[in-house]
């Protein structure tokens, strides 16, 4: 009798089944039935976009209204995790400078890989393999012509290296039998930061995909040099960290990486800068007034891209960040495969009808967006 | 006197050794659970590796306030719920009761997700070790509410799935009782075929639906056993009186056909909980001719006496009610561990009567074993398994 009932049917004979009326007593069952679910299923629509419980009741802040009752539940407890998202956008890695016999800058980096489990969604455990403690690893920044040396030191339990997207000698790849290293030991990549632009590194040993996977990425930023640039002085001199140009620019690191928790080779957990929905719950605040220069970076690892849009505002895109014109003007959504990055520029500043308020950004996967990868910048007049 | 009181004395020391003998055991036991808490001597085992984790949905309900999900724990170490995606996007819940699920533990999942009527959903449950369980909706309709309205149609349905039919075979028995010895004979073998498809029909769906049960359940042995046990209790309350025949032959035939269609009754109610039952008038029709050889099988037995009125409706209350009464536990409190008990306890006591309409036969016939294989037994064994197999086609989708 339980076959009767169709438990795992085709859903569409089933419906079919189910919409030809009963005879005898079940007719009169199921019409009653029926009824019922027509008057619930109203009232049910109406809940879901009025009041559909907790967290969106009126109580809640309007950054938190913003996405209804989808989103993740509870905090991060950041302090655990060793890292704060907030902090990511704008903690660069200065390395040490040094002055090197022939007068040439150097720029000294010490990273430290180290096996440790993070908290990438509220509640939600993963076991990271991780750069100075935290993914992304630290957004190393140089300027371009320096001479670079990163100190790698494998605390680990696996092999592992740094790879960096730069223009380097074979012995400095940080691929196995040039520069991947067993635990315990150590390793200095040693090159001239070059090209300028919006780069990342990431761990080259095998197998790749778990080991980017794990967390072991970052950005590294290199500046232009505005002495070799004079017809784009300005542009390069607002690029150089540290210069008066510079510091009006409201600079942002950002790094799209995804979570496959229970390792079946598709993600669970989507993020910029690796916490699903932190910038959803506590926005980025942007100055009205100043522009603003995204660093951004896709590290996600079982998915072919990743994208960014911004919600009411446009932006001037540089691919790679190798070059001082837009390699794609007045865009407001980008693509990125994997170790892809740019450089996105945009002002609230420039419209009347940019006031004061939230301003949604995210993946244009609806899949990603609505698996964390969703976030807000929060535009006032002032930040305190 | 004395005698007597050397002999106690005697006794008591072996006495207290016997009484000394069962506590040293459990204090044994005691002493091992103490050590193995207190100083962990499984510590090198301990490999880094997470906590085996399993989670069972039990229960699915959908309504106004959007989606419930009764589910069941069950690993080595508590279970952390951490986040719950709905159609893969992550969406607010709360867990009632909150916290950790210990080992065995149910809780209620709520959901505010606005549901489309008609259309699939998939929940995934995310652990705190990053572990998902998924679980589909096939179909998203609204729970029917528990109303005395609803339990009435459900009463209704049951009755006409359950009840009637067994009274319109029980009908057949004046026709039936000018019956010969060798139409006798065939007729109970037709019963024992039906009653041995209903059994092999039990079993397989208990086993089914334990599939579909918490592992803390036991799956496949919980069916097994509940089935043993049913079918052992059956046996030695039917034989206190003797061998059983007559009214209470038919009365442990409607027992054994209540309890499988009280099992059935229970998914069915379930079902309807779950909306994922959509009830055709074909598929009720096709269920009602397949009861009718049951309410056949109940008269057999009887053909040599003269029941009174009251005893035919009881018997076709014992046989059909169960499928009422299943429906509605099923409705209010469905899970598929017991709906696997119900067919599992069913089956046992299928197989009781099996073995007593057997030899009810042999006795009609003076103990003739060779009867077994006359023509009008294997031909009536036969013809029982093909016209319920043939009616379950009606049923089966």
């Amino acid at each position: 009798m339980r076959n009767w009932l169709p438990f795992d049917l085709g859903r569409r004979k089933l419906l079919g089944a189910g919409l030809a009326a009963a005879g005898g007593a079940a007719l009169a069952a199921r019409s009653a039935l029926s009824q019922d679910a027509a008057a619930q299923h109203q009232g049910h629509q109406m809940s879901a976009t009025t009041d559909g419980k907790a967290g969106t009741s009126d109580a809640a802040p309007p950054h938190m209204q913003a996405h209804g009752a989808m989103i993740t539940v509870g905090d991060v407890d950041n302090e655990r995790n060793g890292f704060d998202p907030t902090s990511m956008l704008t903690d660069w890695d200065l390395g040490t400078v040094s002055t090197l016999p022939d007068g040439r800058r150097q720029r000294t980096f010490e990273v430290e890989v180290e096996d440790k489990e993070i908290e990438i969604a509220p509640g939600v455990m993963f076991p990271a393999w991780t750069f100075n403690g935290r993914v992304p690893g630290p957004s190393l920044r140089a300027m371009e012509g320096e001479r670079l040396r990163i100190i790698l030191r494998n605390y680990g339990s696996h092999p592992h290296s740094m790879h960096f997207h730069g223009i380097h000698a074979a012995r400095m790849d940080g691929i196995p039998g040039a520069g991947v290293i067993n635990p315990g030991e150590e390793f200095v990549y040693e090159f001239d930061a070059r090209p300028f632009g919006c780069h990342l590194y990431h761990c080259h040993a095998l197998p790749l995909a778990r080991h980017i996977h794990k967390g072991m990425y970052g950005l590294f930023v290199i500046d232009p040099d505005p002495e070799l640039r004079p017809e784009f002085r300005d542009v390069a001199l607002s690029r150089l960290h540290g210069s008066p140009e510079n510091a009006r620019w409201q600079e942002l690191a950002m790094v799209m990486n995804a979570f496959d928790t229970n390792f079946d080779g598709e993600n669970e957990f989507y993020a910029c800068n690796t916490i699903a929905h932190c910038y959803a719950k506590k926005p980025i605040r942007i100055e009205k007034s100043r522009p603003v220069r995204i660093y951004l970076a896709n590290l996600t690892e079982f998915d072919p891209i990743n994208s960014f849009h911004i919600h009411g505002n446009f932006f001037d895109y540089f691919d790679q960040g190798t070059t001082l014109t837009p390699t794609l003007k007045t865009v407001d959504l980008i693509m990125q495969c994997q170790a892809q990055r740019g450089i996105l520029e945009f002002t609230f500043g420039e419209h009347a009808d940019h006031e004061p308020g939230l301003y949604m950004f995210h993946a244009h996967q609806s899949e990603f967006t609505e698996l964390g990868w969703m976030g807000m910048f929060e535009v006032v007049e002032e930040v305190a | 006197m004395t005698d007597e009181t050397a002999s106690s004395q005697a006794a008591s020391p072996s006495r207290r050794a016997a009484l000394l003998w069962t506590v040293i055991p459990f204090l044994v036991l005691a002493a091992a659970i103490a050590w193995l808490f207190g100083t962990n001597p499984l510590r090198s085992f301990e490999n880094g590796a997470p906590p085996v984790e399993n989670l069972t949905y039990e229960r699915t309900t959908l309504d106004g306030g959007g989606v419930r999900l009764l589910v069941r724990a069950g690993g080595s170490e508590p279970l952390k719920i951490a986040q719950v995606q709905v159609d893969a996007a992550y969406w607010q819940f709360t867990l009632d009761p909150p916290g950790p699920l210990p080992r065995g533990q149910s809780a209620w999942i709520s959901i505010p997700f606005p549901w489309v009527l008609g259309e699939a959903h998939r929940v995934t449950v995310v652990t705190s070790t990053g572990a998902t369980f998924e679980h589909e909706i096939p179909v998203a309709v609204p729970t029917p509410e528990v109303t005395s309205n609803g339990l009435r149609s459900q009463a209704i349905l049951g009755a006409f799935v359950g009840i009637l039919p067994v009274a319109i075979g029980l009908m057949f028995y004046p026709a039936l009782r000018g019956a010969g010895l060798s139409a006798m004979r065939f007729l109970l073998a037709v019963t024992v075929g039906l009653l041995a498809f209903l059994l092999v029909d039990a079993v397989a769906e208990a086993f089914e639906l334990a599939g579909a049960s918490a592992p803390v359940f036991q799956r496949g042995a919980m069916v097994v056993f509940a089935a043993a046990a049913s079918f052992l209790l059956l046996m030695a309350v039917s034989r206190r009186g003797g061998r059983p025949s007559g009214v209470a032959l038919a009365t442990y035939i409607a027992i054994g056909i209540g309890l499988h269609n009280m099992g059935e009754g229970l998914a069915i109610g379930g079902a309807f909980a779950a909306g994922s039952a959509g009830l055709g008038t074909f598929l009720v029709m096709g269920f009602t001719l397949h009861n009718i050889t049951e309410g056949i099988g109940i008269a057999a037995p009887l053909l040599k006496i003269r029941p009174t009125f009251r005893q035919f409706v009881l018997l076709t209350l014992i046989a059909g009610g169960p499928a009422v009464l299943g429906m509605w536990i099923g409705s209010l409190a469905y899970a598929p561990h017991w709906s696997a008990l119900a067919l599992a306890i069913g089956a046992g006591a299928i197989l009781q009567v099996i073995i007593e309409v057997t030899l009810f036969m042999l006795r009609n016939d003076e103990d003739r074993t060779d009867i077994l294989f006359s023509k009008e037994v294997l031909g009536g064994f036969a013809l029982g398994i093909a016209l319920m197999y043939v009616t379950a086609m009606l049923v089966k989708i």
